[in-house]
């Protein structure tokens, strides 16, 4: 349990560098020795997917992923999201569309979302529930979080459409 | 601007979809669980815990746990400061088991160290040597056994004469209910530290501030007021963060106390079901008299069993609620309902969004569905005769006065669902065979006349010079949307931006006891102390103002510069109510709200499993005033009692939960939700805040029957017991059973 393995990694954009404890999942790294408390905790199973963090672009379960399978990798947790202050689309879609209430699953669902617009910009509902489908809510009875994913594919779906790279 | 202008100038903030003032840090990962606190010095937590239904503790030896690395304590019961009992209802519950354990999970030790492992080490070398005992581990043992924790009665005359009367149909069945887990994606957690003042700061993630502040106290043998509890951001709570998280709470105080440290016990999702709080399984015998002519319920006798588990805690008032509501929204003039919470050595059971309800509500409205067949009545005809109206009166004696809304959200229901197709179609044949189902409900608004002191509400409204105001109150945000929907009542009574408002987490120190977020009760009744404080301060505004019509920014500015004072506390007494618990009568809430579901789902006659197509949440709460987070709340309620009726399924073997994940206990995921839509009806309650009434719980409570009644459409088989799993939907297709 001593901290004796040094990870190198990329940490939401930064070249990062720590001795950790080589014991630990990488779930408890981000919160305990970078202290990036949005990334949760729910079942510690990789069944509520409320821990969701970008590795390499994909979304994984971090309480399922030992910190040392980072090494070398890239990062992207919650607080990673909201570059320079500004919310995601994803993220200001489910503001908008009132899809948050208690929030625990909120990082992690946005993560799969975002996650999911990378790979399918132009999602159908079915394809956001099958996406969605890891991540548990026990508020909302996820309606809202549906139509604020949608909402952001379209948005920038349109964006990039006025940019002049059609689809 | 002149003065007229001015005096007509309008807000209109309340029933507006404003957005969430909370939602922008849950978004970020920026808002702070109890989890995500620490503190320099803090110590970790864990708990040696009953692996024994029931059973004498001949010794505890926590000698080798107190000598593993990093343990600064193992404390057993003798190191609890006080009597080592939990206040609720009563006192009942024990904070660490003493010579007897109760229940599997119940806890024995307790430990801080220096890091979650080393406590977790600890807490598992503590050696606990048992002599078994053999346990009460069914409802049906524990009513043999007359192990009654608590009971309610209500025996009026005349019952038996209309159950001999040739005239009327009876009709009698068993209806069992299952668990249901809170599921809450936070688990329960405290952490508490030292103050400055040789007092205590209880961080935790709960609806009752008041509760862990007594709770701690209690068991610190301190003064109330020498414990800070403070109100963490919770995620999620639906009853699960009512009476439960005080033992956390307790246990950390405990910690604190002998290590003058901050301690923080997160409990793992494991621990969180085997020692937590669930919904009372139930067993309920329900018999009916109607008259044959004319379809009027002319009597019921109701035999009602919820398990509590081992201890009180909060059952004998969620029971009460249960006994209130056992027969349904509908005219009874005459009843008998004998309910009984029965001992077993279980964990104890508590509050759940409902309160006891749904599990009444699956029986009454099965039991109805089954009347009105037998009539050859169409149920929804069948509920038109009997249901209350304004000027009824219920079965425990209630006279309606207002703020009835039940047959007018029926309608909206019925129309949405298109009731008018489905309702004399002949049964499907093949192996994907469909039925629509309706069920109707009304929930007494808060605690009414078992709260007492409990019920008032409170809240402080303080302006700064600069126009911002902030407010505290003794409820919380537990993600039913309180922040956004007291901010939006305190703008439109202050007659100021809605931007203007901030709002602190719920503190103990902060406001008079404002009672619990509990029974759908914050709306109303801490919105009606914000009315209240606002109203006062709104009014010393105008009076500084006089003919001036100066804009709100102005006006503050120029008030604090001339000493007017710029706070307020708002203080509500809730509406009297009252209940005598030796006839089982009274006008026990002050006002009900009204719900209609209705279900049409398609079941798949190979494998058993339900697929629900459209779900229609009907609710009548009087002024909606965030419509967004109504239909949140609509939704959420539902998909739970979705869960409750086709999922949620917790095994239990001689007292453990086998299915203590969630991996193993399955709630509804992205891909099980169907179609649901929310539709209100307002009948605006004169006494609430805008004519608000109560709402988060109601969605959960008729969701089952009307889910088990659209399965009766499609397949021809009634379910008596939840939850209808596909195991079960599939025997019943191929033997005819249906108590699964």
């Amino acid at each position: 349990m001593d901290k004796n393995y040094r990870l190198q990694f990329t940490l939401n954009g930064r070249p990062t560098e720590a001795m950790i404890d080589p014991s630990a999942r990488l779930l408890d790294v981000l919160r305990e020795d970078f202290g990036l408390t949005g990334t949760k905790e729910g079942c510690g199973k990789g069944e509520c997917g409320a821990c969701t963090v970008f590795m390499d672009g994909k979304a994984v379960d971090s309480c399922l992923v030992m910190a040392i399978q980072a090494q070398g990798h890239n990062i992207i947790t919650i607080e990673g999201m909201a570059a320079e202050g500004r919310l995601d689309s994803v993220q200001e879609m489910l503001l908008q569309e009132g899809s948050v209430q208690c929030g625990y699953c909120i990082p992690g669902m946005v993560m799969s979302a975002r996650a999911l617009l990378n790979r399918n910009p132009d999602p159908t509902l079915d394809e956001v529930k099958y996406a969605m489908s890891g991540n548990l809510c026990r508020c909302t009875g996820y309606h809202k979080i549906f139509k604020a994913v949608l909402r952001a594919a379209k948005i920038e779906r349109e964006a990039k459409g006025n940019n002049g790279h059609q689809r | 601007m002149s003065s007229s202008e001015c005096a007509i100038r309008q807000f209109d903030i309340v029933g507006d979809s404003v957005l969430r003032p909370d939602a922008p840090s849950k978004l970020t990962g920026q808002a702070r669980y109890v989890n995500d606190l620490s503190f320099p010095g803090m110590l970790h937590a864990a708990v040696t815990r009953s692996t024994m239904a029931k059973a004498k503790i001949k010794r505890i030896d926590t000698s080798r746990a107190k000598a593993m690395p990093g343990v600064h304590a193992v404390l057993t019961w003798e190191d609890v400061p006080s009597d080592n009992c939990i206040p609720l209802v009563s006192c009942d519950l024990p904070l660490l088991a003493k010579d007897q354990v109760d229940y599997y999970g119940e806890g024995i030790a307790l430990v801080a160290a220096e890091t979650v492992e080393q406590a977790q080490a600890a807490a598992r070398a503590v050696v606990v040597e048992y002599e078994e005992l053999s346990p009460v581990l069914t409802i049906e043992e524990g009513f043999a056994q007359e192990w009654f924790l608590t009971q309610f009665h209500l025996d009026e005359d005349g019952v038996d004469e209309e159950f001999a009367n040739p005239d009327n149909l009876i009709t009698e069945d068993t209806y069992i209910t299952g668990y249901q887990e809170h599921a809450y994606l936070e688990t329960n957690g405290a952490l508490v530290m030292p103050d400055n003042y040789g007092g205590y700061i209880a961080f935790s993630s709960m609806q009752c501030p008041f509760y862990v502040q007594k709770g701690v106290a209690h068991i610190l043998s301190v003064d109330y007021q020498k414990v800070r509890a403070v109100q963490t951001v919770t995620g999620g709570g639906f009853g699960g963060k009512e009476d439960a998280p005080s033992t956390p709470a307790c246990m950390a105080a405990v910690l604190c106390y002998h290590t003058q440290r901050p301690v923080k016990l997160i409990l793992s999702r494991e621990e969180d079901f085997d020692s937590m709080s669930k919904r009372h399984p139930s067993k309920v015998v329900f018999k009916s008299a109607v008259d044959r002519k004319t379809g009027l319920i002319k009597a019921v006798d109701v035999l009602h069993l919820i398990n509590c588990g081992a201890y009180l805690t909060l059952s004998s008032i969620v029971m009460w609620r249960g006994f209130l509501h056992a027969v349904g929204p509908y005219k009874v003039p005459c009843a008998r309902v004998h309910s009984y919470g029965v001992g077993t050595n279980t964990v104890p059971n508590g509050a759940f969004r409902g309160f006891g309800q749904p599990q009444v509500c699956f029986v009454d409205e099965t039991h109805w569905n089954q009347v009105a067949e037998k009539l050859r009545i169409d149920p929804l005809e069948f509920r038109r005769r009997n249901m209350l109206h304004v000027g009824d009166t219920t079965v425990n004696g209630q006279y309606l006065e207002e703020s009835v809304g039940l047959e007018q959200i029926l309608d909206k229901v019925e129309a949405e669902i298109e009731y008018d197709k489905w309702k004399d179609r002949p049964q499907d044949t093949g192996r994907y065979r469909q039925g629509v189902g309706i069920s109707l409900a009304y929930y007494g608004v808060s605690l009414g006349a078992n709260g007492g002191a409990l019920n008032n509400g409170s809240c402080n409204v303080v302006i700064a010079a600069d126009g911002s105001v902030v407010i505290g109150v003794g409820t919380v945000e537990m993600g039913q949307g309180m922040i956004t929907v007291l901010s939006q009542i305190a703008a439109e009574t202050l007659k100021c931006p809605l931007d203007r408002i901030n709002f602190i987490s719920a503190e103990t120190g902060m406001v008079p006891e404002g009672g619990p977020t509990v029974a759908s009760r914050t709306t109303m009744i801490t919105g009606r102390a914000v009315v209240e404080a606002c109203a006062n301060l709104r009014r010393r505004l105008d009076e500084f103002q006089g003919e001036r019509c100066l804009e709100w920014n102005e006006l503050v500015r120029a008030c604090w510069v001339a000493g007017v004072q710029l706070s307020e506390a708002g203080w509500v007494v809730a509406p009297k109510c009252h209940f005598d618990a030796k006839t089982g009568k009274g006008s026990s809430y002050p006002v009900y709200t009204w719900c209609a579901n209705a279900a049409k789902v398609t079941v798949d006659t190979y494998t058993g499993e339900v697929h629900l197509d459209k779900f229609v949440s009907g609710n009548e709460v009087g002024k909606v005033i965030n419509p967004s987070l109504c239909e949140g709340q609509a939704q959420g309620g539902a998909l739970q009692g979705i869960g409750y009726t086709l999922y949620e399924d917790m095994q239990i073997r001689n007292g453990r939960i086998l299915n203590n994940n969630l991996s193993t206990y399955i709630i509804p995921t992205a891909m099980d939700v169907p179609d649901i839509v929310p539709v209100f009806a307002e009948e605006p309650y004169s006494w609430g805040p805008y004519g608000a009434k109560g709402f988060g719980e109601t969605p959960m409570v008729p969701a089952a029957p009307a889910i088990s009644q659209a399965v009766y459409k499609a397949i021809g088989v009634r379910f008596t017991e939840l939850p209808l799993t596909p195991e079960k939907v599939w025997k019943a297709l191929h033997t005819g059973e249906n108590h699964g």
